[in-house]
């Protein structure tokens, strides 16, 4: 191996080098900005995790398997899985090696930028070396790695179906330049790397297009032209790309690193959330994900457009996008960037929120209960005043099971506050909080015993009630199952089970009510559940959407669980529950209604 | 069944009223008529029925009236049709008790459902004691034992139960539950005369002849006290005693009340029985469920199907008399079919 | 000044006359549901804040189709946005939306 050119230069670098240093200054820029924004709490935790060697082989792991390999969308869509890791490890691994060569055989052009980008026009190997064929090999491999995922790319483009994706991301013009230049980057390459095979050496790939090609071209006019247009459309693709979707190649590693110290989404736009959204690679998978999607006009305010619309600022559509979302945390789950859109869009309420005068002094007149001698407390939640079976089903599993309990709400109280939190307005919620708070430990119980995922989310997540066990009751008749307090008779019946998102994704239960439920009934499963689960509509997350596009997402979801044919469709949530029963082909149930229903 | 040349096969799906009147009319138009009922009564809703608005008429007397004269109908109770096929000129029809009829006409008498009253949760029929609904009251004045109904004291009624109710896809009136609601607050006021009893309603249709007269004399004699307000939601205490939230809307303030016995007047809903004849048929049928007539103004019997007649309420709520009217309506226009295609 | 032991104010009496009906047509634009209440009441029996506060949902529509913004945004103030009102309403008013557009819309 030795170098062709004493100088190690030519001017096609140029292109590359520009590129290069403009993505580099502003990834820099970039990453400064997002550090300065992050509050003082989270920037100081960021600094922490540089220094803890536990979260750096943590970070290196998930770096590993989200940015190269992938393997959140090999899991869902293999197909899908194997486009994505083809062309980011593959490349990945022509960048390595080619260091790797340089560094081998010529150590002091290590310090050449463009160097290993652009080993094989500069460097040429006159005798066959098993090293030198050994690494010809490699590039040659996983340059044809990186062709194949790029084909399947294009391919994907005509017929996204094949990869199991009913609708892909409309892409914009930055977004289709960075495609072309992405899509002509590696077949360029490896015509320039054809045409040089014939000085620079090849292997498998590059030796046979170099004889193809020397039969009837003079390859030698071809070396350099082709050379500029590699270095060219690397030097497009770099100055395109804080433009468009391929950010994320960068950003990811980042957001990796800052989510691994434990930050979470505080500002709107600013800070965090910049990593967020810039890691987001319109992929679409949040598309098909969305229960909004069963209309088409609704496309429109899928996460992958809101991220879009962040990215610029676009205010007004920002908001409306957010407003409508049901924030059931579909897209979240299957992000394979784990994009928190929810949380950002929460923000996004909160900051567009017009402040309202809030008076909540009548907070005063609400009682706690007598402290009890049993120490469970049981909060019913709004909803469930409107579905009294529920409320009633789990007073008949306790009195069975034994345990005394105090009814908080049996006549109305105070909300838990989730709702307010939804729509973006926190400070007001703190009162609830606070009024909430004061009522159950005044109670003197020590376990909070909730029917509605909804007040469980925000108990868990925002009450401070140390001491205090927050349970739901899926969790809580399952333990009383295991213990024996409770025995349950299988009844035969055909049962699906609706995981409520708040429940599911929100609270990750999701195996306490199936294990309850089997032991009540046929168990069956829905086409799509667990993280998977539809939203049955009607979630309070979403501030705009009307009744009528509501019914839509009901139907849809509807059509889901009846996938099994199931006799009857079991939720454990009072929204769920009134959502689904007045369009719902089989007899809809609460978990409790069918415990205290089989109960022996 | 070998077809008289003079005589034409009409077949009545749905003994009800509508049907039983369409049916003896066109016998004695001197058709040949066929009524099929999957009861096994005729009369429908009527058969379940103690007494009738506006003046306290016997359901039963109408109805024996009714089938009193049947002439030469030849009908079949506890038998549906399994098989519904179209030809040329008219349907043939196979029915579960293995007859097979060639109709020139089909008369669409199948009614309405009544709207289950445990969809509206809330409310808590089926899940507490002491709520039932119209139907069940109007059995224990038939003299069916209704375990809930146990000497009450205090006795709401709840109006609009499954209609003007978008959330659960009804959004119409069911237009005879305001004057039902007034009667049976009536009648169970003179069961239990000391008995303090509630209506909530949302707004009071009493459209018909005599239904205001019916709506004073609940007032004046009865004592009746009407809410306008609709219930929200009914919990229950210890003792099975309801607790009922609704706002006066009149007062402008919430309002509370505790109650031994809940009616809820359960709305008209459209019949699903309806659904599977409408889709052999390619029939239209409205947003709610209802068949769709041709025009709802001037010809409410047409459908858009040739030979195919509606009569009563498979079209949308309608009262007794209303119903006989339909019934008789669609007997003039089948003949009149009839005579034009022959 | 003598007092007679009556003061004079202005008259108690809705007068639709004197009422800027801009600020509900914005409103109307913005949810046009608001329309569609024919005050059954729903909202406000099932409002957890019923009998603790004045709350009361159906009157703030009312208030605001008369002139009455301050009454209305009064009673608004109380509201936890809890949903329960948008679970009850036999019209289907998405009314958690209808209380954030009349906040934009009126509190200025």
């Amino acid at each position: 191996m030795k170098d062709r050119f004493i100088s190690g230069y030519n001017d096609f670098v140029l292109p590359f080098m520009i590129g290069m240093c403009f993505i580099l200054t502003y990834l820099a820029i970039g990453i400064i900005r997002v550090i300065v924004q992050l509050p003082a709490k989270d920037r100081k935790k960021f600094f922490l995790s540089l220094i803890n060697p536990k979260l750096w082989l943590k970070n290196l792991k998930d770096i590993i398997c989200d940015v190269l390999l992938h393997t959140k969308i090999w899991k869902r869509k293999p197909l899908l899985g194997y486009m994505h890791s083809s062309i980011a490890f593959g490349w990945f691994m022509l960048i390595v090696l080619g260091h790797i060569e340089t560094w081998l055989f010529v150590p002091d052009r290590l310090s050449t930028f463009y160097y290993p980008v652009f080993f094989r026009f500069f460097v040429m190997e006159t005798d066959h070396t098993i090293g030198g064929s050994f690494f010809f090999f490699l590039m040659d491999f996983f340059l044809l790695v990186v062709l194949s995922g790029v084909f399947l790319a294009m391919f994907k483009r005509i017929r996204s179906m094949v990869f199991g994706m009913r609708r892909t991301t409309k892409n914009q013009l930055p977004d289709r330049l960075a495609m072309y230049c992405l899509w002509a980057i590696f077949p360029v390459r490896l015509l320039a790397e054809s045409f040089t095979a014939g000085i620079a050496g090849g292997s498998f790939l590059t030796r046979p297009m170099y004889w193809l090609f020397s039969n009837f071209l003079s390859d030698t006019y071809h070396i350099l032209p082709t050379w500029w247009a590699y270095s060219t459309l690397l030097g497009t693709f770099f100055v395109l790309l804080p433009f468009t979707r391929y950010m994320h190649i960068p950003t990811e590693a980042f957001l990796i690193i800052l989510r691994n110290a434990g930050i979470k989404v505080s500002h709107h736009r600013n800070g965090y959330t910049t990593a967020q959204i810039y890691s987001c690679s319109n992929c679409g998978m949040c598309i098909d994900a969305c229960p909004m999607m069963s209309q088409k006009k609704n496309l429109r305010y899928a996460t992958v457009y809101f991220n879009r619309l962040l990215r610029r600022r676009n205010w007004t559509k920002c908001e409306i996008s957010a407003d409508k979302c049901l924030m059931c945390g579909k897209c979240v789950a299957v992000c394979p960037v784990n994009v928190d859109s929810c949380s950002i869009k929460q923000r996004v309420r909160a900051a567009r929120a017009v402040p309202s005068k809030a008076d909540y002094t009548y907070f005063e007149t609400y009682t706690a209960p007598e402290p009890a001698p049993e120490k469970v407390l049981y909060y019913a939640g709004c909803m469930t005043q409107l579905t009294p079976v529920i409320s009633k089903a789990v007073g008949a599993v306790l009195d069975k099971a034994g345990i005394g309990y105090t009814f908080l709400d049996s006549d109305g109280g105070i909300c838990c506050g989730r709702p307010l939190i939804l729509a973006g307005r926190n400070e007001q919620a703190q009162e609830m909080i606070r009024k909430n708070t004061e009522l159950i430990r005044h109670s003197g119980a020590t376990t909070l015993l909730l029917s509605c995922p909804i007040c469980y989310k925000v108990f868990r997540e925002n009450y401070d009630l140390n001491g205090i066990r927050v349970v739901h009751y899926t969790e809580y008749f399952d333990e009383l199952l295991r213990l024996g307090r409770i025995t349950i008779r299988n009844s035969g019946e055909r049962i699906v089970y609706h995981d409520p998102c708040e429940l599911g994704r929100g609270c990750g239960v999701y195996r306490q009510p199936r294990h309850v439920l089997s032991a009540a009934g046929n168990l069956v499963e829905a086409a799509k559940s667990h993280d998977e689960s539809i939203c049955c509509g009607g979630s309070l997350g979403s501030l705009t959407l009307s009744y009528e596009d509501r019914k839509d997402i009901t139907l849809h979801s509807l059509d889901n669980l009846m996938y099994a044919s199931p006799e009857r469709i079991v939720t454990a949530c009072p929204l769920c529950l009134k959502t689904f029963s007045p369009y719902a082909p089989k007899k809809v149930s609460d978990f409790a209604e069918i415990v205290a229903q089989n109960m022996n | 069944m070998e077809p008289d040349n003079h005589k034409k096969n009409i077949v009545v799906i749905g003994g009800g009223p509508a049907g039983i009147e369409a049916s003896r009319t066109l016998d004695a138009m001197g058709h040949t008529v066929f009524l099929i009922e999957k009861a096994d009564r005729l009369g429908g809703h009527l058969a379940r029925w103690d007494r009738l608005f506006p003046y306290g008429t016997q359901a039963s007397e109408v109805l024996s009236g009714m089938t009193s004269s049947m002439g030469s109908v030849k009908w079949f109770t506890g038998t549906q049709i399994t098989q519904l096929n179209r030809l040329e000129h008219g349907y043939n029809i196979i029915l579960s008790n293995g007859l097979t009829v060639l109709a020139d006409a089909l008369l669409i008498t199948t009614g309405f459902s009544l709207f289950p009253a445990s969809k509206k949760e809330e409310y808590g029929y089926g899940i507490y004691d002491r709520v039932i609904t119209n139907a069940d009251l109007e059995d224990w004045f038939s003299g069916i034992s209704v375990p809930a109904i146990d000497n009450p004291h205090r006795i709401g009624f709840v109006h609009c139960v499954g209609s003007r109710d978008e959330k659960v896809g009804n959004r119409y009136c069911s237009k005879v539950c305001c004057a039902t609601a007034v009667k049976q607050a009536c009648e169970i006021k003179q069961k239990f005369p000391d008995a303090v009893v509630y209506c909530f309603y949302m707004d009071l249709r009493m459209f018909g002849r005599g239904y205001e007269d019916m709506y004073l004399e609940a007032q004046k004699k009865y004592g009746v006290i009407f809410v306008r307000g609709r219930v929200s939601e009914v919990s229950e205490d210890k003792n099975g005693h309801l607790f009922v939230k609704a706002e006066d809307t009149l007062a402008g303030k919430p309002l509370r009340v505790t109650l031994d016995l809940l009616v809820l007047m359960a709305g008209m809903s459209h019949n699903r029985d309806t659904d599977s004849i409408a889709r052999t048929l390619a029939l239209s049928t409205m947003e709610d469920g209802f068949l769709k007539p041709k025009d709802s103004l001037t010809d409410g019997q047409a459908s858009y199907c040739p030979g195919v007649f509606y009569a009563g309420a498979c079209t949308g709520p309608k009262t007794i008399p209303e119903t006989v009217a339909e019934a008789k309506a669609a007997a003039i226009s089948i003949n009149e079919y009839l005579r034009d295609n022959d | 000044m003598i007092d007679f032991g009556y003061g004079i104010s202005p008259s108690s009496a809705i007068n639709l006359d004197r009422f800027d009906r801009t600020d509900f047509e914005t409103l109307c634009r913005e949810e046009p549901d608001v329309l569609k209440c024919m005050a059954c009441g729903s909202c406000a029996a099932s409002c957890p804040t019923a009998g603790h506060s004045d709350m009361n949902l159906r009157k703030v529509i009312l208030l605001l189709g008369r002139g009455r913004e301050d009454e209305a945004l009064g009673m608004l103030s109380h509201c936890m946005f809890c949903g329960k009102c948008l679970l009850v309403c036999p019209r289907g008013i998405n009314t958690r939306h209808l209380i954030l557009s009349i906040i934009k819309t009126y509190q200025k």
